[in-house]
């Protein structure tokens, strides 16, 4: 639905200095019907390049297409009409403060030339999806932050666009109303068919809503993926200090003083199971001691769902001789679950 | 007390006050509006971008500005003749005040256009939006009480700036204070002149609160 290949931006100096670059060789894809999340720190780059899908920022270089078009050698007026089949909403709301709800939801419909009768119609529908319908004469001004970005989101699909970008949508709101408003897009996701690009700095979004996720830092792209293979595996720093405080993947301090990376005397291996998707169901721990007659000792475990799929960890100690820790971790690997020796347990101090 | 001929002075005085503010902020809100608006989109970063136009159009509208406003009646005296086709007269004073009201429109309206929120303007863009139908749908609707404020302003100003066109025969209830009530010694006149421009300016102002509050949707209790 929407490819940026190579996109780059590039600021001159002030003072003539070195330019800036705000975005370096960016290349994503993103498929129909997708949401697609892009994280990073503010200055990560991350605004400015959502507003290269519709050009409101044009790369310095690079292409961008959406739906087949590629947006950056338009004229000015295929560009406006480019622009009508790709909403936007924002941190702010952008509403206009001098018009009701209703006339908020109706003014892309006005710029695009639409019949007052049909304007009616196509706004009261959209009143009813964002369940705004006994709001439709008050200003902005009367309504709330959630409502007013109900607003923003009912007007930014009233031209029936293919693509919704979200520049922060719920960084102003409080943690209830931003998970309103999530379910709200998640929902129009679904029912629609609609792509979803949305910006934002908060992990929780991603995890709550997104398909996929980029992660930038300092105008690049550093990795992206699925979103739950990012959270189960995530490898730079950087996207590990975002998913680490909603994912806890690490054991507790407490044990991990008793971990020591080479075996001791009367040292038993740890091992880091982890489940995910639909395996996460798999009875592997009562197999193992079962089959193998190996005992383990639970140190740590945590269930968390990303994306409505669980994703688990379980830290276990093996009270059991080395061929038997093999055969547990052999036995693990064949039920396609992930394993990791983190290391030995000393004996606790006596 | 005021005599009859003073009365009928005094409403004379007032009729041709109203009469020369009312026309010269009309034409001048006509011209200084469009002038207004441009000034703004053309600013650095902003919707139409063009530093000639914004500097040469900036340039013009401080010259008149700068000017001080006796002088400039004076000075544009042909001018005047030319326009108004005399250059004594309530007609003709009417084309120094237009002169002077039409930049300071421009710039109370510049001001209230800058003051719109840049998120509008870009929500606008990513709406497929044509700069003029930013400026009518958006920048113009969203600066109204800032115009208006502005306006209302202008008024005022143009109410205090009526009283100086007596120095062309330009009439009105400056002018009457000048000439009776400092040249004749008549103090009455001057205070009644006074009053009725104090209760003058205070309608005038208390009318564009009104409105400007009207037509502000910004600060409404849920």
């Amino acid at each position: 639905m929407i490819t940026l290949t190579n996109i780059r931006k590039t600021y001159a100096a002030r003072g003539g200095g070195a330019p800036v670059h705000a975005l370096a060789d960016i290349d994503l894809t993103i498929g129909r019907g997708e949401v697609f999340g892009i994280i990073g720190r503010s200055g990560a780059g991350k605004s400015t390049l959502l507003r290269t899908v519709n050009l409101l920022e044009s790369p310095s270089s690079g292409s961008v297409t959406v739906d087949g078009v590629e947006m950056t050698t338009l004229s000015a007026a295929e560009l406006r009409q480019a622009r009508h089949s790709i909403g936007m909403i924002f941190q702010h709301f952008n509403l206009l403060s001098s018009r009701t709800v209703f006339d908020n939801v109706a003014l892309p419909l006005e710029l695009a030339g639409m019949a007052k009768a049909e304007i009616g119609r196509t706004v009261e529908p959209l009143l009813d999806l964002v369940g705004l319908a006994d709001k439709r004469n008050r200003y902005p001004a009367e309504l709330s932050g959630g409502q007013k970005q109900r607003v923003g989101i009912a007007r930014a699909l009233a031209s029936k666009p293919k693509v919704l970008l979200s520049d922060e949508a719920t960084s102003a709101l409080d943690p209830e109303t931003t998970t309103q408003i999530l379910h709200l897009l998640g929902d129009i996701n679904r029912r629609l068919g609609l792509t979803i690009v949305l910006i934002t700095h908060e992990i929780a979004v991603i995890k709550e809503i997104c398909h996929k996720v980029a992660v930038m830092e300092g105008g690049l792209v550093i990795e992206q993926g699925p979103v739950f293979d990012i959270f189960a595996h995530p490898r730079h720093p950087t996207t590990r200090s975002f998913v680490d405080p909603v994912i806890n993947r690490g054991i507790p301090d407490s044990l991990r003083d008793r971990l020591s990376p080479q075996p001791g005397l009367g040292s038993n291996p740890v091992l880091r199971i982890t489940f995910t998707g639909e395996k996460a169901t798999t009875p592997v721990i009562s197999a193992i001691s079962r089959q193998l007659n190996l005992d383990l000792n639970i140190w740590h475990g945590q269930i968390d769902e990303i994306q409505g799929a669980p994703f688990g960890t379980l830290v276990v100690e093996a009270l059991g001789d080395t061929a038997k820790v093999d055969a547990a971790i052999a036995l693990v690997k064949e039920n396609n679950l992930g394993v990791e020796v983190l290391g030995h347990a000393l004996p606790a101090n006596h | 007390m005021l005599s009859p001929q003073i009365i009928d002075l005094l409403i004379k005085g007032l009729i041709d006050t109203l009469h020369m503010v009312a026309v010269s902020g009309a034409i001048g809100t006509l011209i200084g509006l469009p002038i207004g608006v441009m000034l703004a989109v053309t600013g650095r970063g902003e919707l139409l971008q063009n530093f000639a136009f914004n500097k040469v159009m900036g340039a013009v509208v401080n010259m008149t500005r700068s000017t001080p406003f006796i002088i400039l009646v004076v000075a544009i005296i042909p001018f005047t003749r030319l326009i108004a086709g005399t250059s004594i007269g309530t007609s003709a004073a009417i084309v120094p005040l237009t002169v002077a009201a039409a930049p300071f429109i421009a710039r109370v309206v510049e001001n209230a256009v800058r003051e719109v929120d840049r998120g509008l303007v870009e929500a606008a863009q990513a709406m497929g939006a044509t700069p003029f139908q930013i400026i009518r749908k958006v920048l113009l609707p969203e600066a109204l009480p800032g115009i208006v404020a502005g306006l209302t302003l202008s008024a005022v100003s143009l109410i205090g700036y009526s009283a100086m066109v007596g120095a062309v025969g330009g009439g009105g209830l400056g002018d009457l204070g000048i000439r009776y009530g400092y040249q004749r010694f008549l103090p009455e006149v001057m205070l009644a002149v006074v009053i009725v421009l104090i209760v003058l300016v205070q309608i005038v102002q208390s009318t564009g609160d009104l409105i400007a509050r009207r037509v502000n949707k910004r600060n409404l209790k849920s």
